[in-house]
């Protein structure tokens, strides 16, 4: 009886991914409570944060990925209106209009846009699997585009950044062409300059504090230069648990959210820092192995763009930490503490946990 | 046989996409090879570096704020400057207990409630090894007793910071404007231009004037050192040091001396003045009546002067040159006289015979010239030069409501001049658009006759009078206004004069502008109705008089200057530009309540004339007090015509 229930619950989750991206959780609460000052708060509402993205998984694992498949286009295009009423209507925070306000609650559509952009693409080319052509590659770009336009001019640097790398992903996947890529690669090149000049002053600002912290020592570089020190201080082993310096003084920054890397980093060393690489490598790798089993088109692309959406959020918070990549406010995936980008990215884990687990279910139907 | 080949496709497919995936597993390795090798470059191979900034030391970054940029008049007289004042400054991270501290160190130096409140909301905005200012301005007996005892208290300095002057007080304080304490708005605003770092070190930021508008000008770079500080707070060595970079000097328009004599001779009494080069648009004096001592506000200003100067009735806080709107009154005529003239409405020898009213059509209801018998026979230049009321009202009706708009907004009535700083008021050019979309109601025939002599719903500020004077003096080159003469750099002494803006060239008759101006230069002589200003000038005036109503008049009833509450008195209004044939300087002068323009108004811009272009400074003599103060009024007030 017990046993049913038990089977019963755990028949859509993959095991291998669960165990990796618990574990991780629970190192990422250990360093939240570092770096928040030793204080439960901020760790309790994580917690209800964690519980509730788990649910959101674990329903999604549970719902068949056809089922997604027909649910691609009419996501997206929620999306879009979501992301337009935003930029018509929506709220402003910290300068910058990324909420939408519902009343009852507020959403951040962008966030949708993470997980209905991978399906939207995918989708499209599971409708056109026999007969690629440069025009559907084309076509493929603009769904990408139109979205990462909004968020870009919220603005919103971090999102737009990981939307396009999810689209991009799917698209790469579904065999654009090499030497298309080529091409591409070379107009980006040439398109930088104007791209450049569309850039907020404050986005500019941040590519070139970047290039040189040192610019701007009281305000964004200061981030940085905190951030590396701490991390460079941390040594081979790490200060410790709790013990970390610049994280328990005031010295660091948004220590709980973007930069609790440098947390980390700072109390567990080098060891800590190969460790947590290592499992991210799991879970990619997971997932990678996921996308490659996986039976049909549609399944294939999104599993494959959410595995490498992931890695893509991990070394771009670890490499702007670290300090070299921009600050472009991503957070780190399973450790940063907030609820929206938990629950985005343990739905797209349901979505992988979905394909793997219903695949059976697909050869023998 | 297709069955065959769409399973290849999908073999092909299926190896292609395995292919990739198997480049991004790659991309993946490198990509975290990468954060390895830099993680071993942090933490192994600079580890002792960072090691030593963290642990024995800490590392604290302080600003260096700038010297702000100085204001001068045009001939270099000082506006705006700085000097050094004491202040006693707190290190939070460097004292144990807050309370304790002020306990022991207001013991020596006064601390009041007002400082410590300051002190509180700069520590919120500040990183704990920056020095705040707990009390500014001490004095010479305050820091030599606190220098005595500074052992006691490490954490708490003397330090010497620049403070903002302004020298000549009360005088043009509207121009300039002032600076006062960085307030929650101003962060917020920042925070928008990612300009909050360069404002660490800053407490105040322009509140208004050239001071606001010219903030980014003024406030320069904020310079910073990185200093190594060991456990005990002290700091052991300067790490690196960019020293800061002075704002950028500003020199106006302004002619101190000019803006000197015309607030004198407004004296007690409220109103507007704006003097401007109309060849080059720049803005020689602007006036606004009564004015206040910007100086109150760089320390932050006491709830009493504040409450003192927000409530008063004669409004010194606002700037009546570029916010005070009144309808034009007479002074509207040559533009509208212009109009017609253009649009070939009243061509010479057109005249008419001046009853004394004007009626429309078919209607009883008398449009009154304020000559009851009226002005006989008049044609175009000689209505301008007696302001004859029934000329205008025919003229106006003639020209429509529409026409006359369009063609006076030309002349920058209803529309912002873009002057270089912040905060003007467009004014108020009617049209029956308008006032369908103001109060949904149609627009009658007679509010376009009183249009015709500045009355009704049209309102303009002192400086779009100024402003259509300059374009009218200039021949309808419209230069657009301005306070910046010049932008000078600190280190470099490079100094970059404004370039002059064309706003708009209006294309005019020669004919019109010659009969315009003659009629205007009448004014000014004997017939004209200010004959005596004029009188002996030396050079000739090209003048309107104008008088503004505050209230209505009944119709069968008389104004009664002598009768009438003084807030109820008519303003008085006049522009005049000289010497006319080659015009220097043209002025418009607004004194509120003052009855007639030519009398009132009038000698004002005659003592600035003749000082701009004769160099004659007006005899020295207390200006005359006539304005009983504390009745209430409002400089907008405007009672319906009926």
């Amino acid at each position: 009886m017990i046993n049913q229930v038990f089977q019963r619950i755990f028949s859509h989750i993959d095991s291998i991914l669960l165990s990796c991206i618990l574990f991780t959780l629970l190192v990422g609460l250990f360093v939240l409570y570092s770096a928040s000052g030793q204080s439960f708060d901020r760790v309790n509402a994580q917690i209800t944060n964690i519980i509730i993205a788990i649910v959101g998984m674990w329903l999604v694992a549970n719902v068949q990925p056809q089922h997604m498949e027909r649910m691609a286009l009419p996501l997206y295009v929620l999306g879009i209106l979501l992301l337009a009423s935003v930029a018509l209507f929506g709220d402003i925070s910290h300068g910058a209009r990324r909420w939408l306000n519902l009343g009852v609650v507020k959403i951040q559509p962008s966030e949708l846009m993470r997980i209905a952009m991978p399906m939207m693409l995918a989708w499209f080319f599971s409708q056109r699997e026999s007969s690629l052509r440069i025009i559907d590659f084309i076509v493929a770009f603009i769904i990408l585009i139109i979205p990462v336009l909004f968020i870009l001019k919220q603005p919103d640097l971090g999102t737009s950044l990981l939307v396009s790398a999810s689209g991009f992903f799917v698209i790469f996947l579904a065999g654009l062409s090499w030497r298309f890529m080529l091409g591409g690669a070379v107009t980006i090149g040439a398109l930088t300059p104007i791209f450049w000049s569309l850039l907020h002053d404050y986005q500019r600002r941040r590519i070139l504090i970047l290039l040189d912290p040192t610019q701007d020592p009281l305000g964004a570089g200061y981030h940085i230069i905190q951030s590396t020190i701490a991390q460079g201080s941390g040594g081979l082993t790490g200060k410790g648990w709790l013990n970390g310096t610049q994280s328990q003084l005031d010295f660091l920054p948004e220590r709980t959210t973007d930069f609790i890397f440098a947390v980390f980093s700072e109390e567990f060393g080098m060891v800590g820092n190969s460790l947590l690489l290592l499992l991210f490598s799991l879970i990619i790798f997971r997932g990678i192995v996921i996308a490659s089993q996986a039976r049909s088109t549609f399944n294939r692309l999104l599993a494959g763009s959410i595995t490498l959406t992931f890695f893509i959020y991990a070394f771009v918070n670890i490499g702007m930490v670290s300090g070299i990549l921009p600050v472009v406010g991503v957070p780190l995936p399973l450790f940063s503490y907030g609820g929206t980008s938990m629950v985005t990215i343990l739905l797209g884990f349901g979505i992988l946990m979905s394909i793997q687990t219903h695949k059976k279910l697909v050869a023998s139907g | 046989m297709r069955h065959h080949t769409e399973l290849k496709n999908y073999q092909n497919e299926l190896h292609n996409f395995k292919l990739r995936l198997i480049v991004l597993g790659i991309i993946v390795l490198i990509g975290f090879s990468i954060l390895a090798f830099r993680f071993y470059f942090l933490q192994i191979v600079h580890f002792d570096h960072y090691h030593t900034l963290a642990e024995n030391n800490r590392i604290s970054v302080t600003p260096i704020a700038p010297n702000r940029g100085l204001i001068t008049d045009r001939n270099g007289v000082t506006i705006a400057h700085n000097f050094f004042v004491y202040t006693l400054e707190i290190t939070p991270a460097k004292i144990e207990s807050f309370d304790q501290t002020i306990a022991e160190v207001g013991k020596l130096v006064e601390i009041s409630s007002n400082d410590l409140k300051r002190f509180r909301k700069l520590k919120a905005r500040s990183h704990a090894f920056e020095s705040i200012p707990i009390r500014t301005h001490l004095n010479e007996v305050e820091a030599a007793k606190f220098a005595a005892n500074r052992f006691r208290f490490p954490g708490v300095d003397i330090k010497s910071r620049l403070y903002r002057h302004y020298p000549n007080g009360k005088l043009g304080v509207h121009i300039a404007g002032y600076i006062g304490r960085i307030n929650d708005k101003d962060l917020v605003r920042l925070k928008k231009a990612d300009a909050l770092s360069n404002y660490k070190g800053t407490d105040h930021i322009g509140k208004s004037g050239i001071e606001q508008s010219y903030e980014k000008e003024l406030h320069g770079t904020t310079g910073f050192q990185q200093v190594e500080i060991n456990a005990d707070g002290k700091a052991v060595r300067i790490l690196s040091s960019t020293p800061p970079v002075s704002g950028n000097n500003l020199t106006l328009s302004i002619d101190l001396k000019l803006q000197e004599i015309a607030e004198n001779a407004f004296g007690e009494r409220r109103g507007a003045l704006v003097a401007i080069q109309p060849k080059t648009g720049e803005v020689l004096s602007l006036v606004s009546m009564p004015t206040f001592d910007p100086n109150l506000f760089v320390g932050g200003i006491d709830t009493k002067n504040w409450r003192l100067l927000n409530e008063s009735v004669d409004r010194p806080l606002i700037n009546r040159p570029l916010r005070g709107v009144y309808p034009p009154g007479s002074t509207f005529k040559p533009f509208v006289a212009l109009a017609g003239l253009e649009m070939g409405k009243r061509m010479p020898p057109f005249r008419i015979r001046d009853p004394g009213y004007f009626s429309l059509p078919n209607s009883t209801h008398r449009y009154r010239d304020w000559k009851v018998a009226g002005h006989g026979i008049v044609d175009m230049q000689r209505a301008i030069t007696i302001s004859c009321d029934t000329f205008f009202y025919g003229l106006a009706m003639d020209l429509g409501i529409e026409k006359l708009s369009n063609f006076v907004r030309h002349f920058g009535f209803g529309k912002k001049s873009g002057i270089d700083i912040r905060g003007e008021n467009g004014g108020l050019l009617p049209t029956p658009d308008w006032k369908r979309r103001r109060f949904n109601q149609p627009w009658y025939k007679g509010e376009t006759v009183i249009v015709g002599i500045g009355q009704g719903y049209t309102l303009v500020t002192p400086l779009q009078l100024a402003y259509a004077t300059a374009v009218l003096a200039n021949k309808g080159k419209a230069m657009r206004p301005r306070l910046v003469n010049a932008i000078t750099e600190v280190k470099t002494g490079k100094s970059v004069p404004t370039k002059p803006i064309v706003n708009e060239i209006i294309t005019l008759d020669k004919n019109s502008l010659e009969i315009v101006q003659q009629g205007m230069i009448d004014v000014t002589l004997p017939g004209g109705t200010a004959a005596r200003i004029g009188r002996n000038a030396g050079y000739s005036i090209a003048a309107k008089t104008g008088t503004a109503q505050v209230i209505g008049i009944k119709q069968n009833e008389r104004y009664d200057e002598k009768n009438i509450q003084e807030r109820h008195r008519d303003h008085a209004l006049f522009i005049a530009y000289a010497p006319a044939e080659n015009p220097q300087i043209a002025i418009a002068a607004i004194v509120e309540n003052g009855g007639h323009g030519g009398s009132a108004a009038g000698p004002i811009v005659r003592q600035l004339m003749d000082y701009y272009l004769l160099g004659k400074e007006p005899p020295k003599t207390t200006a005359k007090k006539e304005v009983p103060k504390g009745t209430e009024r409002n400089i907008t007030e405007v009672a319906a015509h009926d």
